[in-house]
């Protein structure tokens, strides 16, 4: 069986709709933030297979320039989470309904 | 040049108003007398140049500043015009105007500084605006003077604004003209509306061809009945009379110069301004007679029984009004005007007379505590003296020429019930006048030595400490300081003299006035009648020679026939009157001079009538019960309690109440949650991307 842009685009709904579910079920931030990436990967997977069906390199560049995204948003988010974590001794995302206090 | 003379009291009253209280007095006297009194000689100037044009419909001085209004086809500019009319107003407005503001300034004397700055401001302003009103060549500039002078007015009435009773005086003194205000401004938006102009010459000129409106009670009768209701409330006839005797609150001068001199005339003004309009009227113009009659019986009885001696004065002055809107609704504009300018001298003289003789006992007004002040205050008694017997007609004195006038054209034009009202009203008049001069002058002073409670409570600003220094002691009084002095004496001249610019055809005079005035009434119609000979030429409509329309016919003297019966009939007339005054004199000397126990005990007698003459036939009581009373009920539980508590606050409270609901609604969507706004967020693209993909 031949794999084709059917196959990847369709990894990669599966992944998406992992990481939005993980967004919006699991009550830890740390994991919400890993959900966030499994997202973006399946955004960078549904790219890099356009490209190559394509037969154009524009895919595997904008991966790169999400993959860079995506590591300045791990480092800020989890420097957040720190923060968040230093004031309500919680990382339930729940917990952080109100903009100051 | 024109603009120059209301300007030059404009200056006066900005200097006062915005340097005064850093002025002394002398200072700021100095500069409001000057003010007028350069008024007064570029009045003077500009009468020279008037005068030198000749006689006739061309005789007018125009000045346009600049157009203030331009609509279409109409056009409304700051202009003023000089004609034969205004010129009279001015030389008396300028002139009187001076020699109240040169007594004033030692009248006020006793005012703080800023107080005398601010006096004198109120008063160079109302100059102007005075000025402004009788300039004005169309009914708008006119308004503006009418609006001004009726501030002015406020202002001054209000001078001791730290007294309950002048602070009322003033606002009812502002409210009743507001009300006439209101039905001159229709008036004027009706004159545009129907004759597409407000000049007062292009009114004249529109009118003068349409037919007058014996039967009908058309659109110039409602325009002049406006117009005529405006007056009430300037020159104080009834129904709007009440505010003048209370404006007699304000400074003596005050009352001397805008209550009886001046700003109340300016309705017989304005009346004989639109005269053109006016005689197209007839029914207005009976109306007018009729008010101007009533007005000065009522005023005149009311003015037996006062006790003061400012209020008797305001009285008389209504009354005298009275006679100038009888003149005017019978058709003699000019007699009108005549005694306007006769009555300008004789009752400022006895204004400030009175003023004098307030001064001297210390702001003392009633005239039961005065008396015997003859021989103490000699320049005030022969000066008030010689103004009673100007306005009481004795023979020869100015208001005899004038009063006559009047009387005579009421009789000649066949109101013969008017006439009666008008002869009876000068017996009055005589009675009244010198009631005041025997009680006030004559007799024996009622408190000798004056106590000084009545000085403060007088209130007149005259401090009690001023009475100590100067007139402590015994009962010796002092007779008007030389500024006064010199005022009253050369007003009595005046009043003297006054009369005889306009000595009538029987006397062997030429009645010089009404032919100077003559274009000013009528400025279209003055060439046809020197053509036809006939004043009635211009009337077309048949049946012009209705009851107003008569006049004007009697007062010509084209045939000689019925000139010479005229004359007689005047003379009659004259003698009559004459008459009058001395029997009036006669009553008044008898029950106040000889035999003041008699006055008593008729009052006791008919004491319900004097109780309402004293208390001026309930008709403030009246007016309080069916207009000011329901007003405030109204205003109370209408106005307050429906429509500001329920609809206006109903409204901004709606407002508030409003957002702040719907705000709470939507303030649910603001959880704050993070998953919820990535789940709308979610949801709206998965939305936005599936409608777009379905397409």
């Amino acid at each position: 069986m031949e794999l084709t842009l059917t196959h990847y685009l369709a990894l990669s709904a599966v992944l998406f709709s992992v990481g939005t579910a993980g967004v919006f079920l699991r009550r830890n931030l740390i994991t919400v933030l890993l959900s966030i990436e499994i997202m973006l990967n399946a955004v960078n997977l549904t790219f890099v297979a356009a490209g190559r069906h394509y037969g154009v390199v524009d895919g595997q560049v904008i991966a790169f320039f999400v993959m860079t995204v995506a590591a300045a948003e791990a480092a800020v988010g989890l420097a957040l989470v720190i923060s968040l974590f230093r004031h309500k001794e919680s990382l339930s995302p729940d917990v952080f309904t109100s903009l100051k206090w | 040049m024109l603009s120059l003379i209301p300007l030059l009291p404009f200056t006066g009253f900005l200097v006062n108003a915005t340097l005064g209280r850093r002025l002394s007095k002398g200072t700021s006297g100095a500069v409001a007398c000057l003010a007028m009194l350069g008024a007064f000689g570029l009045s003077l100037m500009q009468a020279m140049r008037l005068l030198a044009i000749e006689p006739g419909p061309g005789r007018v001085l125009d000045e346009t500043l600049y157009r203030w209004i331009a609509a279409g086809s109409f056009h409304a500019d700051l202009a003023f015009r000089l004609d034969p009319l205004s010129m009279l107003m001015i030389l008396v407005i300028t002139g009187i105007g001076s020699l109240i503001h040169i007594y004033s300034t030692a009248y006020m004397h006793e005012e703080s500084d800023s107080e005398y700055a601010r006096y004198f401001s109120y008063l160079n302003l109302f100059a102007s605006f005075m000025l402004v009103l009788v300039l004005g060549s169309n009914l708008l500039v006119m308004f503006i003077g009418w609006e001004g002078v009726g501030l002015c007015s406020y202002l001054l009435i209000g001078f001791w604004f730290k007294k309950t009773s002048a602070n009322d005086a003033g606002k009812k003194a502002f409210v009743v003209n507001r009300i006439g205000d209101f039905a001159f401004i229709i008036g004027i938006a009706l004159t545009f509306w129907t004759l597409g102009t407000v000049d007062f010459r292009d009114i004249a000129i529109k009118v003068a061809p349409m037919a007058t409106e014996v039967a009908v009670f058309g659109t110039l009768s409602i325009i002049t009945l406006l117009f005529f209701i405006g007056a009430t409330g300037k020159s104080a006839q009834i129904p709007l009379y009440v505010w003048l005797p209370d404006a007699m609150e304000g400074p003596t001068p005050v009352s001397a110069l805008i209550h009886a001199a001046t700003m109340v005339t300016a309705g017989v003004y304005m009346i004989g301004r639109n005269a053109e309009l006016f005689s197209h009227a007839p029914q207005t113009l009976q109306i007018v007679a009729v008010i101007g009659a009533a007005t000065a019986l009522m005023a005149g009885t009311i003015g037996l029984v006062q006790n003061d001696i400012k209020r008797v004065l305001a009285y008389s002055t209504v009354s005298q009004l009275g006679y100038m809107f009888l003149a005017m609704g019978v058709g003699a504009f000019a007699g009108g005007i005549f005694h306007l300018y006769t009555h300008a001298f004789f009752k400022a003289l006895m204004f400030l007379g009175s003023g004098a003789v307030i001064h001297a006992l210390h702001g003392e007004q009633d005239i039961r505590k005065m008396g015997g002040l003859k021989s103490e205050l000699p320049i005030t008694y022969w000066t008030f003296l010689i103004g009673a017997l100007a306005i009481a007609g004795f023979p020869f004195l100015s208001g005899f020429f004038s009063k006559d006038e009047i009387l005579y054209r009421t009789f000649a034009s066949g109101h013969t019930v008017l006439w009666v009202i008008g002869a009876l009203t000068s017996l009055l008049t005589a009675v009244y006048m010198f009631r005041l001069v025997f009680l006030t002058f004559h007799g024996e002073r009622a408190a000798a030595g004056h106590d000084h409670g009545h000085a403060a409570h007088g209130g007149h600003g005259h401090g009690a400490g001023h009475g100590h220094d100067d007139h402590g002691h015994g009962g010796h009084l002092h007779d008007a300081p030389p500024a006064m002095a010199a005022a009253l004496v050369i007003l009595a001249i005046g009043s003297i003299g006054a009369g005889y610019v306009g000595v009538p055809h029987a006397l062997g005079g030429s009645n010089h006035i009404e032919s100077f005035l003559e274009s000013s009434f009528h400025p279209v119609n003055r060439g046809e009648l020197a053509v036809h000979g006939t004043p009635a030429a211009h009337d077309t409509a048949p049946a012009a020679h209705g009851e107003a329309a008569a006049p004007a016919a009697v007062g010509d003297h084209a045939a000689p026939g019925d000139a010479h019966a005229a004359e007689q009939t005047e003379l009659t007339l004259m003698g009559v009157s004459s008459a009058i005054a001395l029997l009036g004199i006669g009553i008044a000397a008898y029950f106040f001079l000889f035999n003041r126990a008699l006055a008593d005990s008729i009052a006791s007698t008919f004491a319900a009538v004097h109780r309402t003459l004293l208390n001026k036939y309930w008709i403030d009581e009246l007016y309080d019960a069916t207009v000011v009373q329901p007003l405030k009920w109204a205003s109370d539980h209408v106005l307050w309690k429906v429509i500001d508590v329920w609809i206006i606050d109903g409204i901004v409270n709606g407002v508030g109440t409003f957002v702040r609901g719907s705000a709470a609604l939507i303030r649910m969507t603001q959880t704050g949650s993070i998953r919820t706004y990535a789940a709308s967020l979610m949801v709206g693209v998965v939305l936005i991307l599936g409608y777009y993909l379905m397409q």
